[in-house]
């Protein structure tokens, strides 16, 4: 099973932008990092710049509407994600736990699609998708 | 929490903490079998506490105490005229009188995991021994589970598991990593190790069960800590490689129906892009170590090129002939010289694969594998030469041991082409 732990760093969404996150916690991050790395489990990772440098595109009037950040409305947005193949939510949990996460930092942990999840005909009409995605190439 | 609650979180402790607690002891110890033992009576502690107390703040460390903690206890009660015995439990009283136990579980247990990867595959056990040691001590399998994922009765497993670990205690393995040319050796047998689990989950040989996929995930993860432990290896790079492109493609390989669907055939939008690049990842790594390339950085170098075309005919075939090239001078084999015809007949031509498929045919080792009168009839049709090709399909047909493949077969050994 594959999960992504998101991380959700309070605060984060009024950071200034070219906010970063400060060495000494960079650091102990890198260790945690590399603890996931030694267990075999870690199968990618990114970290996030904060909303302010980012644009949201939004929908509600049938057209897309651009909106640059930071996003006033928004209380919790993402600083970044691991992505891990574990044998169970719980151990996710777990690992999750391990993390030298801040008070104000939260993390979420979702677990990842796989093709095997869905239904027959939602199979079905995503392996056509890549037919004709590879027929265009 | 509730008693459900506590014993998933137990068995995700157990799964994460099992492997580096019984390398931790068989340091102590030295002795796999008594390590084992021993993180197990810490085990049934946990089962027996947390439900109570609840989860420790450190369930590594917890395990790992009350381990040492039986460890002593139990050499104490044995033979304590053993000398031996003595200098052991002396071992563990002092180790455990620094009282930083958190510390030392921390401390870069490095080299104790990869001592228990040694041991595991330790060259004096038979092959499947190996395996089977390595998916207990590594992979935290049952017996249960080990003798599903190889179709094999339990009770022939646990008989297994028992005589590799009575043949290490008997054979007084020391407990070092090795260095040097035996470590090179070593690291061979690992590899050879988790290659041969990963290819016993891949293999679409007996459907749909579980177990099978996670023999390849539990080989992939443990090569994965191995690139962690042996970076210097370029081999270990090499066959972690293999094994990511391999598992990109595990959605393709199978219709719906489970017929199996050669490489060539996969629909690529269902690779799996994510293991893909950390396969090329892996194999650059390997690559950057700039030495004379190894027998599983040539495969994952061929492996890559076909990850790396967006369609089966943007295969860049002129060099995977090469590198099957290489891999035969390395590695000498029917299967390879088989493999490299086929990239030979697409680099250069039919005419010139088949007449290195005709200098193989021969070869008692492919006396019964129906991919070799496969190919053969595929390079004759293309050819022309449909009667011959016909024969040979019919031949195919009679040695394929998968009911869809053989229908395929036959189909074509009547059809027109």
């Amino acid at each position: 099973m594959r999960f992504m732990m998101l991380m959700i760093p309070k605060g984060y969404e009024t950071a200034a932008p070219g906010t970063m996150p400060d060495a000494k916690a960079v650091e102990a991050m890198m260790e945690y990092n590399k603890e996931l790395q030694k267990a075999g489990i870690l199968v990618a990772l990114d970290g996030l710049h904060p909303p302010s440098m980012g644009a949201r595109v939004t929908f509600a009037s049938g057209k897309p509407k651009v909106t640059d950040g930071p996003f006033t409305e928004a209380r919790e947005v993402l600083g970044g994600y691991w992505m891990i193949k574990v044998k169970s939510k719980q151990e996710a949990i777990d690992w999750a736990k391990r993390c030298p996460a801040g008070p104000n930092e939260i993390i979420e942990i979702r677990q990842v699609q796989e093709m095997d999840d869905f239904p027959e005909d939602v199979q079905k009409a995503a392996a056509g998708f890549g037919e004709l995605q590879n027929a265009k190439r | 929490m509730s008693q459900a609650e506590t014993n998933r979180a137990i068995e995700a402790v157990w799964r994460i903490e099992q492997a580096k607690l019984i390398a931790g002891l068989m340091r102590l110890t030295r002795d796999v079998g008594l390590a084992e033992e021993l993180a197990q009576d810490a085990l049934v502690a946990a089962l027996e506490r947390w439900p109570k107390d609840g989860l420790p703040e450190r369930p590594g460390a917890w395990l790992m105490a009350t381990a040492r903690h039986r460890a002593v206890d139990r050499i104490r009660k044995q033979s304590l005229h053993q000398r031996k015995q003595d200098a052991i439990a002396y071992d563990i009283v002092t180790e455990n009188g620094d009282g930083d136990i958190d510390a030392r579980l921390d401390d870069d247990i490095g080299d104790d995991l990869l001592n228990l990867i040694f041991i595991a595959c330790h060259p004096i056990l038979s092959t499947e021994a190996r395996l089977a040691l390595t998916l207990r001590l590594l992979g935290g399998l049952t017996t249960q589970e080990i003798a599903r994922a190889f179709l094999t009765p339990e009770p022939t497993i646990a008989q297994r598991i028992v005589r590799a670990k009575r043949t290490l205690a008997q054979a007084r393995i020391p407990f070092e990593v090795p260095r040097g040319v035996e470590r090179a050796e070593r690291i061979a047998s690992v590899l050879q190790v988790l290659y041969l689990i990963f290819n016993e989950g891949y293999a679409a040989t007996s459907g749909h069960d579980w177990m099978r996929p996670q023999l390849c995930d539990e080989a992939i993860r443990l090569a994965r800590i191995l690139a962690v432990l042996v970076p210097e290896d370029p081999e270990v790079h090499g066959l972690l490689a293999l094994m990511e492109i391999q598992a990109s493609r595990f959605a393709a390989r199978t219709a719906a129906d489970g017929t199996p669907i050669l490489l060539l055939d996969q629909n690529r939008a269902r690779w799996d892009r994510l293991l893909i690049r950390r396969g090329l990842a892996a194999l650059a790594r390997a690559e950057a170590l700039n030495r004379r390339p190894g027998p599983y950085v040539l495969q994952a170098a061929i492996a890559a090129c076909h990850a790396r075309a967006n369609t089966a005919d943007a295969t860049d075939w002129t060099i995977i002939a090469k590198l099957y090239g290489l891999l035969a001078e390395l590695t000498p084999s029917p299967v390879i010289e088989l493999n490299r015809a086929v990239a030979v007949s697409f680099a250069d031509s039919p005419a010139a694969g088949l007449a290195i498929i005709d200098r193989i045919a021969d070869e008692p080792q492919l006396g019964s594998y129906h991919l070799l009168p496969s190919v053969r009839g595929d390079l004759l049709a293309k050819l022309g030469r449909h009667d011959e090709a016909r024969l040979e399909f019919a031949r195919a047909a009679s040695l394929a041991t998968n009911n869809r493949e053989r229908d395929l077969l036959l189909a074509r050994s009547t059809g027109g082409n």
